[in-house]
C-alpha cells in the first residue's frame, strides 16, 4: 500500500504557501516565486545539502537549515532573509573562494558562473580571510574536457550527474575537509578513464570553470542544461 | 564652481595592476567634468609629483601588493588619508598578480630570468623593490573601506561611485560590478 502523501500549509516569508510534505523547502518556495539562493543543489538531481547556501530560518529551531534538504510540514514558519543569514552565505563565500584560486577574470566560465553569480548577488564584495593559494593539477588528459581543480567547489553534481543519469558513476571524492577533491576513477587521470562514456554532462551541470569544454577562451564557456529535465521527464523521475 | 577649500584631495596608485582600471577611470570620458568641481587630483600616475601629500581625502588604489615598494606606498597611504578604495579586482582579491602564489617565488625567478632569458641570466636586485612571497590584496596589508569589483572595473561603475562619495554617500559597488566584470 503506497504512503499517504499530505498537503501541508506553511508560511513562507509571510507568504502562506501549500505544498507536499515530500516536497522541500526550496522546491516550494520556487514553485511560488520566492527566491532561495543556492549551489550544490540542481534540480533534476537528488539533493546533497554540502554548500549550506540555502541555509534558512525556521520559527522554533535554534538553527539555520538548508531549504533544499529540509521537507515541509505543517504550520512551518520560514524566513529565507535576515541579516544571520546574510552573514552566513557571505561567509560560505568568502570561505568558497579563500579555498581555492578562483580568478574571475582569466577563466572561461566568467560572466557564466555560479559562483561569481552569487557572490554578487549576497553582496560578497572582498574575502576577508587569509587566501590559501593551493596548488593544484589541470587535468588535460581527457580528449574533449579539462578538469581544473583550482576552480572546483566540492559541489558534487559532476558526481551525481554521472552516477544518476548517465550511470557510468565515473566521479568520486577523495580524502576528507581540506583535502577532499573530485576524482575519476580510482583517481586516474581523466583521459585513462575505462568508464567515462564522454557523454559530457558532468561539465553542462558544472557551476564554474572547474569542469569545462577544452578549446574555450575566458568567458567563451556557457552551460547547456536543458538534458536535464527533458531526460528526467522521459523516463519518468520525479523529484 | 567650488573652490579648492570644499575640494576633497584625491590620490590614485598603480601597483601591481595593469593600468587598466585608471584606463577604466579616464574612461568615465566628460562626466569627469562633474566631478571635477568636487576633488582635487593631488598624487597619482597623473600627476607628476614624486612626494605624497598630506591630507588626503581619498586614496583609490590599483592592483595588488606585491613588493616592498608598494607596502611601503599603502602604508604611507593608508596613514596620510581619510577613506580608501580598492579599485578591480588586483587591488579586491589579488587577481592575475596573485597566480603566481601557489608557483612560489623560487619557480617564477627561475622561470623569468633564467629558462626563458637568452643571455644575461640573473635574478634582478639592484634598483628593483623585494618581491613578496605572496601577492595580496589591499585589504591584507592596511584597511580599505570600499571595494570595487571588475577586471577592469566599468566606467559607469566607477562615475557612480566617485559620484556616490562625492554626494556624501557610501554606495555598494556590488550593485553595479562584480569580479571578473
Amino acid at each position: 500500500m503506497s504512503k499517504v502523501i499530505r498537503v501541508v500549509t506553511l508560511t513562507i516569508d509571510d507568504q502562506e504557501v501549500t505544498g507536499r510534505e515530500d516536497e522541500t523547502i526550496l522546491t516550494v518556495a520556487r514553485q511560488h516565486d520566492i527566491d532561495i539562493p543556492t549551489l550544490c543543489f540542481l534540480e533534476g538531481l537528488s539533493g546533497w545539502g554540502s554548500c549550506r547556501i540555502c541555509l534558512v530560518a525556521v520559527e522554533g529551531v535554534p538553527k539555520l537549515l538548508p531549504a533544499c534538504m529540509t521537507y515541509c510540514s505543517e504550520g512551518m514558519v520560514v524566513h529565507t532573509e535576515n541579516e544571520q543569514i546574510k552573514a552566513y552565505r557571505k561567509s560560505i563565500l568568502e570561505l568558497l573562494f579563500s579555498e581555492r584560486n578562483h580568478i574571475c577574470s582569466v577563466c572561461v566560465s566568467n560572466g557564466a558562473c555560479e559562483l561569481q553569480a552569487l557572490a554578487q548577488k549576497c553582496g560578497m564584495d572582498h574575502v576577508s580571510l587569509p587566501y590559501r593559494f593551493p596548488s593544484y593539477e589541470v587535468d588535460s588528459s581527457h580528449n574533449l574536457f579539462r578538469n581544473d581543480h583550482n576552480r572546483c567547489v566540492l559541489c558534487t553534481r559532476c558526481i551525481r550527474v554521472c552516477d544518476e543519469i548517465e550511470g557510468a558513476h565515473v566521479w568520486d571524492l577523495a580524502d576528507r575537509g581540506i583535502n577532499a577533491h573530485v576524482i575519476s576513477d580510482l583517481n586516474a587521470p581523466w583521459g585513462d578513464s575505462e568508464t567515462c562514456t564522454n557523454c559530457g554532462k558532468c561539465v553542462q551541470v558544472c557551476p564554474t570553470g572547474a569542469l569545462v569544454q577544452k578549446g574555450t577562451a575566458v568567458a567563451e564557456m556557457h552551460k547547456r542544461r536543458a538534458f536535464l529535465p527533458y531526460l528526467n521527464a522521459m523516463r519518468g523521475n520525479h523529484g | 564652481m567650488s573652490d579648492t577649500a570644499t575640494k576633497i584631495k584625491v590620490a590614485t596608485i598603480w601597483i601591481d595592476g595593469c593600468s587598466g582600471c585608471h584606463m577604466s577611470f579616464l574612461d568615465i570620458d566628460e562626466r569627469i567634468l562633474e566631478l571635477a568641481p568636487h576633488i582635487d587630483m593631488v598624487y597619482g600616475p597623473l600627476v607628476d609629483l614624486k612626494e605624497i601629500p598630506e591630507g588626503l581625502d581619498l586614496v583609490i588604489v590599483e592592483g595588488a601588493v606585491a613588493n616592498d615598494a608598494d607596502l611601503h606606498h599603502v602604508l604611507e597611504l593608508r596613514k596620510k588619508s581619510k577613506f580608501m578604495i580598492a579599485l578591480g579586482d588586483c587591488a579586491v582579491s589579488g587577481n592575475v598578480p596573485s597566480m603566481r602564489n601557489p608557483i612560489g617565488q623560487k619557480d617564477c625567478f627561475e622561470r623569468a630570468y633564467f629558462e626563458n632569458a637568452d643571455t644575461g641570466q640573473q635574478i634582478p636586485t639592484n634598483g628593483v623593490p623585494a618581491l613578496l612571497k605572496n601577492a595580496i590584496p589591499v585589504h591584507q596589508a592596511v584597511k580599505v573601506d570600499l571595494f570595487i569589483q571588475g577586471c577592469p572595473p566599468p566606467a559607469d561603475a566607477i562615475f557612480f561611485v566617485l559620484s556616490e562619495l562625492v554626494a556624501g554617500r557610501v554606495p555598494d559597488p556590488t550593485k553595479v560590478t562584480r569580479f571578473g566584470a
